[in-house]
């Protein structure tokens, strides 16, 4: 996943804010100084931040524009603009046969995992947070699919779901729990299954280490004052632990959201062998009527793309509105 | 669901629990950290599992690794897979790619993301929560989105092919965490610290050399490993800007073990254990800051 690059806003208490406790000011001289030296003129921050804002300009607004611009042209199949097409574009993705299906299976991936991964997590991280011989390790294992390239990982289980030598027919086989393969990546009632199980399973890692985080943050003399009171363990944990984990669980949930819907590498991978859009979200269906149609058709993709993004900037508005973005930085 | 692969003895992952049996039934604490310390190493084993079949594959002969019924061990331990690939010219060439583009892309974040990391952490100036409010607007586009756009930006420019293209294209979208990492890091130090140095007659550039970057070593070393282990993994754009063999990335190249003509699954698999293998350790060694750095300040 670069995908899997993750920051919440303003990380303040991070993992240096321990170190140097004997070096706190007297409050009535940190304020009165901080005002003075955090001034700066804007020209002169504008100067430090210049190049973040040029690459970001450059390779990030730039080729927005460019999609835009790619959205309202005409393209031959080789790529090379051959006229402006208005709208047209735009009307072609609406009117796609394929559409439909595709919306409906960008709706169950990304409920299905995102849905799926938060149940499981929260399980897990419980479990993780609690003491016992050998936790790094398992710490260390939950980590690898996370560390893993997608398209590898996807790569594998093109190969564990195959039919004849997948490992999983063979392990259900042996057990008798099924008696005849399951063709996990070719009959279309398994595909999405299948692709949702590694959804999941690369999702699990971030959304583990985002709830241990946040179960390290519950203090906990509200615990045991909650044990003194004679609440039952589930009792503290509905009462308790989840309201506690809200902010945990929301970030969690917009950010997995975000990722599983820009999630390429497996529904392409899993996918590669079906043809047409049966089991396409819009991500893969954008890539592919631009790359992989018959039609080589730029500027329809970039049409599709542009509806992806304004999908991920309602997203993005959403999780603004969560974080309370402007008590955040008025800190 | 993907327990279904486990079916081997659940010891891959962790270190066995030590002493199981001959625990006394009648220490309860003792009995239930034996207990956790054996679903520890359940849960490690579904983690492991499939990345276990791939080494696994990668010391099999190409059909071995496509026989009926599959065999969990290789049926020959082929090890001379690995020397194969790596005097494998194609090979040893989109590992340069991964490798330079990795690090281009890092060597741009982190020289990019600490000036603007410490003009926001620690100043005030007009337009400060606007600029955060653009880093983290690209934060949530993934390059997948705008894969088209970027495909007719580096097409116009004349950098299809080209490693430029990519170093820029990732370094752009991994500098908005390393930007907030090494902010929560200046955030965090005393300004006192700062305030001796200015006192001393230190400008702000040698401040922020001198005293600030040692002081948030551990925040540098996260975004450092987290963008290059990104940029090693990225996958679409190099997919779609790439298009000459040679100056694939591992991610893509690898693809070509496996085509209509030829299927080299062993070396398939060697080739994703050695782009795995060092991923996974560098993230192993962040592992401590990874609760601290990715959430705190969201959760209260």
């Amino acid at each position: 996943m670069s995908d899997s690059t993750t920051v919440t806003p303003d990380p303040a208490p991070a993992a240096g804010s321990g170190d140097h406790p004997s070096r706190m000011p007297s409050r009535t001289r940190r304020r009165r100084r901080a005002g003075r030296i955090g001034q700066v003129h804007p020209l002169v921050a504008l100067l430090w931040l210049a190049p973040a804002l040029a690459l970001i300009l450059g390779v990030v607004l730039y080729p927005a524009i460019k999609l835009f611009d790619a959205s309202r042209g005409e393209y031959s199949i080789t790529g090379l603009r051959k006229g402006d097409a208005g709208w047209d574009n735009y009307v072609n993705v609406l009117q796609h046969p394929d559409l439909g299906t595709v919306l409906r299976n960008t709706v169950v991936w990304v409920v299905a995992v995102v849905a799926i991964t938060i149940v499981l997590s929260l399980a897990l991280a419980q479990f993780l947070v609690k003491s016992f011989p050998g936790r790094r390790f398992v710490r260390w294992a939950v980590i690898i699919p996370w560390a893993a390239s997608l398209v590898i990982t996807s790569q594998l289980f093109v190969l564990l779901y195959d039919y004849n030598y997948g490992i999983i027919n063979h392990v259900l086989l042996s057990l008798h729990v099924i008696g005849t393969p399951i063709d996990f990546l070719g009959d279309d009632s398994w595909t999405m299954f299948s692709m949702v199980v590694v959804g999941v399973f690369v999702s699990l890692p971030f959304t583990i280490f985002v709830f241990i985080a946040g179960l390290g943050a519950i203090p906990d003399d509200v615990m045991e004052a909650a044990t003194v009171d004679g609440a039952s363990p589930w009792q503290r944990y509905w009462n308790i632990t989840l309201p506690l984990m809200r902010p945990a669980l929301m970030i969690a949930t917009v950010l997995n959201v975000i990722y599983v819907f820009n999630s390429f590498p497996i529904i392409y991978t899993l996918n590669d062998r079906n043809p047409g859009y049966a089991h396409d979200t819009t991500i893969t269906f954008m890539y592919k009527l631009a790359f992989k149609s018959q039609e080589h058709d730029v500027g329809m993709s970039a049409a599709a793309g542009i509806f992806n993004v304004l999908l991920i900037l309602v997203v993005v508005g959403i999780y603004l509105k969560i974080i309370n973005w402007r008590e955040e930085t008025s800190r | 669901m993907t327990s279904t692969t486990v079916s081997a003895p659940p010891s891959a992952g962790a270190p066995a629990p030590q002493g199981g049996p001959t625990a006394t039934p009648r220490d309860p604490k003792r009995r239930k950290r034996i207990l956790m310390a054996i679903g520890g190493a359940l849960v490690a084993f579904v983690f492991v599992a499939p990345y276990l079949v791939m080494v696994l594959d990668s010391l099999r002969t190409s059909s071995d690794v496509k026989s009926t019924p599959p065999s969990f061990l290789p049926k020959v331990w082929q090890w001379d897979t690995y020397a194969q690939i790596l005097g494998d010219e194609r090979f040893l060439n989109w590992l340069k790619t991964s490798l330079i583009i990795a690090t281009g892309s890092t060597v741009i974040v982190i020289l990019v993301a600490i000036p603007a990391a410490f003009m926001t952490a620690r100043h005030r100036f007009p337009g400060r929560g606007l600029f955060l409010l653009v880093v983290l607007v690209t934060q949530m586009f993934a390059p997948t989105s705008l894969v088209v756009g970027l495909y007719r930006q580096f097409f116009e420019l004349n950098m299809i092919n080209t490693y430029g293209a990519l170093i820029l294209t990732n370094a752009a979208f991994n500098l908005a965490f390393a930007i907030w990492i090494l902010h929560g890091f200046f955030s965090s130090i005393p300004l006192e610290v700062e305030e001796a140095a200015a006192l001393d007659g230190a400008s702000r550039w040698q401040i922020l050399r001198r005293v600030m970057l040692p002081l948030t070593l551990p925040g540098l070393v996260t975004a450092t490993i987290f963008t290059f282990i990104a940029a090693w993994n990225e996958y679409v754009v190099a997919l779609t800007l790439m298009i000459d063999d040679d100056k694939k990335p591992l991610t893509v190249g690898m693809r070509a073990y496996i085509t209509g003509y030829e299927q080299h699954w062993d070396q398939l698999f060697a080739a994703s254990v050695i782009a795995v293998v060092p991923v996974v350790i560098l993230f192993a060694i962040i592992e401590k800051h990874l609760v601290g750095g990715l959430t705190a300040g969201s959760v209260k």
